[in-house]
């Protein structure tokens, strides 16, 4: 091993008790926050890796992490366990953006940017309006936490230590992913997307899985959602909070793995921080990005990247220092 | 039959000035580049510099629009292109998509803090008495918004056949490496594109914002069928999205009257999906070329 | 007499009012090293790209191993067992000498499901290696591709393309702004991959030396059709071809 990746692993190793400890003497609120910014982690994680890893644009991911949440919700109403019934969101969010994603894909240019930009439209209409299924404006609630038998999630931070597990174990996903040759022929696809093609990588479909993959990591998030809030209503779904999650990506680095968890920090964060601007704080906040995006497009891992290179050049394997340059 | 006439007419003037905003969309994303998702807002803004005009400087109403029309042109087209396109273009067009609807939140939060919340009450410009017309009852002002759209289309088209700028403006949009070896000022150019952008967002802001009263939320929808206009009237040529806006605008207007009142929103995202489905180059559009 | 590896039968293609390849015909067989040369617009890129599937002939065909592959996408095309080099841009540049060449192997071992659930490198390593070896560029095996010459990253790029174990190559100026020490290095290395595997090269290639010391076979194009045909030293007294280069 070489010095850096032992360094790595420790950052790891670190970063985990952080997160065991975190919820330690905390109360309430900030257990709920804490659990949140796993969460979004989990709907970042997949979002980065449609876009950071495949280049594509989605704005759908609120609304995957909708169909996710209200299949749950509607299940664990039903009777279902926790465990059998986010399997059902994960596979239906597949399958969804398996169709959403073909068309699509097909052609050049941003047009996921656009489906999908219609897609999250379309569901939140029709979570507004199908009441006698969602509970239309009014939402679902009532639904129950799981219950493990010996262990139960009622409590909050119970549910920040399952809420941990369940990241660690897609984030464990995720990276296996990004390790494997696919994660390679991701790299291709962003650096040479010809010469790519010209190697035998099927852009379309590797692209296609990335987003139908993302998705469902869109889903997982929605399922853990619906638990930890107990209550879900169409306006947290909408196009708006797409957005954000596409903002946890840019900020956090896009294509850089841990990218997603440092950019939900600060999407989830920044509102309390500039809490004291009331009104302004959306205004400061979007005035932030776009200055962000003009100075720093690889975002806050990318200047970490950056800085590192400068001071510390390696020779090291270029898919564990670099992320993705957005094209 | 003449409760259709009606719808259709009403449906044909609001999809005008759709067309308006979908010409202007395609412009950018054309000669610049530039995928603009702060479109719907920039249709809201310059409604906004009326009531400043009209409300705090006390301007009568000529001079607030065209005040209106200027600052427009100075923020919506020389300021986004110099502030926010210029340094992030080269970072890539995803980057600038993302800035775009950062900078759609921006104004219309600002709206929202700055003058207020609720929808205000906004002039007309034209006169609104109704007509009838073969026994449909229309208003005039659809009628006007109507003449007046196609009248820009046509003027727009005419520049950009006939006049020497207007061609150069096209060569831009179609090889900019081939038009700059050719002479031509790219720089100014693309300016040009954004400038025409703010200006016929703005000019669509004067005509629809009466109808639907000026509201900081509206650049939501706005913004949203001007694209969809542009994509399912054939996003290379300007003939597609006015194709597109009108088509939008009746459809919409239709199924609002005849279908469903609930679902109205979800008709034009249905035909965006259809279209990429089945013509993603657009009912007028020419294909682009073989797919990766 | 086996299949040829490459069949051209009378291609056509016009841009307009330009007929750039005027019914063009050959055939390509296994283990021929075969040039294709001509003055500017004689027509060689055109056909060169109908045979990549960039380009749909207006009339003809172009068969590989017997195959249509007409309209084929890249990615189809290369899982047929046919290899290209670009002019340019042709490596990864942020990726390993190493990575670019397991990549340019991965998409032929096993599925998309065996390529996620497997092992990182595809099983690749030791042929990887082989290569990067017979390209006399291990001391670069991890270096990103980026950083090395120009020289250096043609010969990368002629790895990737060999790596999937190709019937056919098409090797698009590989001479082109090559120092003269490495063009030996490289022709040496074209020759004794040829030799060892049988594999089939075509060359588009502006460099007459090289193409004449490194092709079994030369075909000559001018303004859309073929000239002359045949061994290089039999073309270089061709006077036909000749009066093409020099004349009007």
């Amino acid at each position: 091993m070489t010095i850096t990746t032992w360094s790595r692993h420790l950052l790891i190793g670190l970063m985990l008790v952080a997160a065991i400890l975190a919820p330690v003497g905390q109360g309430n609120y900030i257990t709920y926050v804490l659990t949140s910014w796993l969460i979004f982690s989990i709907a970042a994680m997949g979002l980065n890796l449609t876009l950071g890893y495949a280049g594509q644009v989605s704005l759908a991911q609120a609304s995957f992490m909708a169909i996710g949440a209200y299949s749950t919700a509607l299940l664990t109403l039903a009777g279902w366990h926790w465990m059998l019934a986010m399997p059902v969101g994960l596979v239906l969010c597949f399958v969804v953006g398996l169709v959403l994603g073909y068309p699509a894909l097909r052609v050049q240019g941003h047009f996921l940017a656009f489906v999908t930009l219609a897609f999250n439209t379309l569901v939140f209409l029709v979570l507004r309006n199908e009441d006698w299924l969602t509970g239309g404006n009014y939402g679902l609630m009532g639904m129950p936490r799981p219950d493990f038998g010996i262990f139960k999630t009622m409590r909050q931070v119970d549910f920040y230590y399952f809420t941990l597990v369940v990241t660690v174990a897609a984030a464990l996903v995720m990276w296996a992913i990004v390790r494997s040759p696919w994660g390679r022929a991701f790299k291709a696809l962003r650096e040479n997307p010809i010469r790519a093609e010209s190697l035998g990588v099927d852009t379309r479909r590797i692209t296609l899985l990335a987003f139908a993959i993302g998705s469902a990591y869109g889903g997982l998030a929605g399922a853990l959602v619906t638990s930890l809030v107990q209550f879900i209503e169409p306006g947290s779904f909408s196009l708006v909070h797409s957005l954000r999650i596409l903002l946890m990506v840019v900020v956090g680095g896009a294509g850089f793995f841990f990218g997603p968890f440092v950019g939900a920090a600060v999407v989830i964060l920044l509102p309390e921080v500039l809490r004291f601007t009331e009104g302004y704080y959306l205004i400061i906040y979007s005035a932030l990005v776009i200055v962000m995006l003009a100075f720093v497009p690889n975002g806050l891992l990318g200047i970490g990247a950056v800085l590192r290179e400068r001071f510390w050049p390696s020779r090291q394997r270029a898919d564990m220092a670099q992320g993705a340059k957005l094209k | 039959m003449s409760q259709f006439l009606q719808v259709f007419l009403s449906g044909l003037a609001t999809g005008s000035i759709y067309a308006l905003v979908a010409i202007g969309f395609t412009l950018l994303w054309q000669a610049a580049q530039t995928v603009n998702f702060a479109q719907g807002e920039f249709v809201v803004v310059p409604a906004f510099f009326v009531l400043v005009g009209l409300h705090v400087l006390h301007l009568p109403l000529w001079a607030a629009v065209a005040l209106a029309l200027v600052l427009s042109l100075l923020v919506l087209g020389y300021l986004f292109k110099k502030l926010v396109v210029g340094p992030i273009l080269p970072a890539g067009g995803i980057s600038l998509i993302i800035a775009t609807m950062a900078l759609g939140i921006l104004l219309k939060e600002s709206i929202k803090e700055f003058y207020g919340a609720e929808a205000q009450p906004f002039p007309a410009l034209v006169p609104q008495d109704p007509l009838n017309l073969f026994g449909a009852v229309v208003s005039m002002q659809d009628i006007m918004n109507l003449l007046i759209s196609l009248g820009i289309v046509v003027l727009l088209t005419q520049f950009l056949n006939r006049t020497r700028t207007g061609r150069c403006m096209q060569a831009t949009a179609q090889n900019p490496a081939v038009a700059e070896i050719l002479g031509v000022d790219v720089k100014r150019m693309v300016l040009y594109a954004f400038l025409v952008n703010a200006a016929l967002a703005a000019l669509a802001s004067f005509l629809i914002t009466p109808v639907y009263l000026a509201k900081f939320s509206n650049g939501e929808t706005l913004g949203v069928i001007a694209f969809i206009a542009a994509i399912v009237g054939g996003f290379n040529q300007i003939r597609g999205a006015l194709a597109g806006g009108l088509l939008i605008g009746v459809l919409d207007n239709l199924t609002a009257t005849y279908v469903t009142a609930e679902y109205r929103a979800a008709l034009p995202l249905v035909l965006l999906i259809a279209i990429i489905l089945l013509r993603p180059q657009g009912l007028l559009g020419t294909s682009e070329g073989r797919t990766v | 007499m086996s299949q040829p590896v490459l069949s051209m039968r009378n291609i056509s293609k016009s841009f307009g009012a330009i007929k750039a390849v005027d019914d063009v015909s050959f055939d390509v067989n296994r283990g021929e090293i075969l040039g294709l040369i001509g003055p500017n617009g004689s027509g060689k890129s055109t056909l060169f790209n109908c045979i990549l599937g960039q380009l749909r002939p207006d009339a003809g065909h172009v068969e590989v191993n017997g195959r249509d592959v007409s309209g084929m996408r890249a990615s189809q095309l290369n899982r047929l067992g046919v290899g290209r080099t670009f002019q340019q841009l042709s490596v990864f540049p942020k990726m390993t000498v190493f990575d670019n060449i397991i990549l340019a192997g991965q998409e032929h071992r096993g599925t998309m499901a065996s390529r996620l659930f497997g092992a990182p490198d595809a099983g690749l390593t030791e042929e990887a290696d082989r290569l990067i070896g017979f390209f006399r560029l291990t001391h670069l095996r991890d270096t990103l591709a980026g950083s090395l010459s120009y020289g250096q990253q043609k010969l990368v790029d002629a790895a990737m393309a060999f790596m999937a174990g190709p019937s056919l190559v098409l090797l698009d100026e590989p001479a082109g702004g090559v120092n003269l020490t490495m063009l030996a290095d490289l022709k040496d290395r074209l020759t004794t991959y040829n030799a060892e595997h049988g594999t089939t090269f075509v060359v588009i290639e502006h460099n007459m030396e090289f193409v004449m010391s490194l092709c079994t076979r030369i075909i000559v194009l001018a303004e859309g059709s073929v000239i002359a045909e045949g061994a290089p030293a039999d073309i270089r007294a061709n006077q036909t071809v000749i009066d093409a280069y020099l004349g009007g």
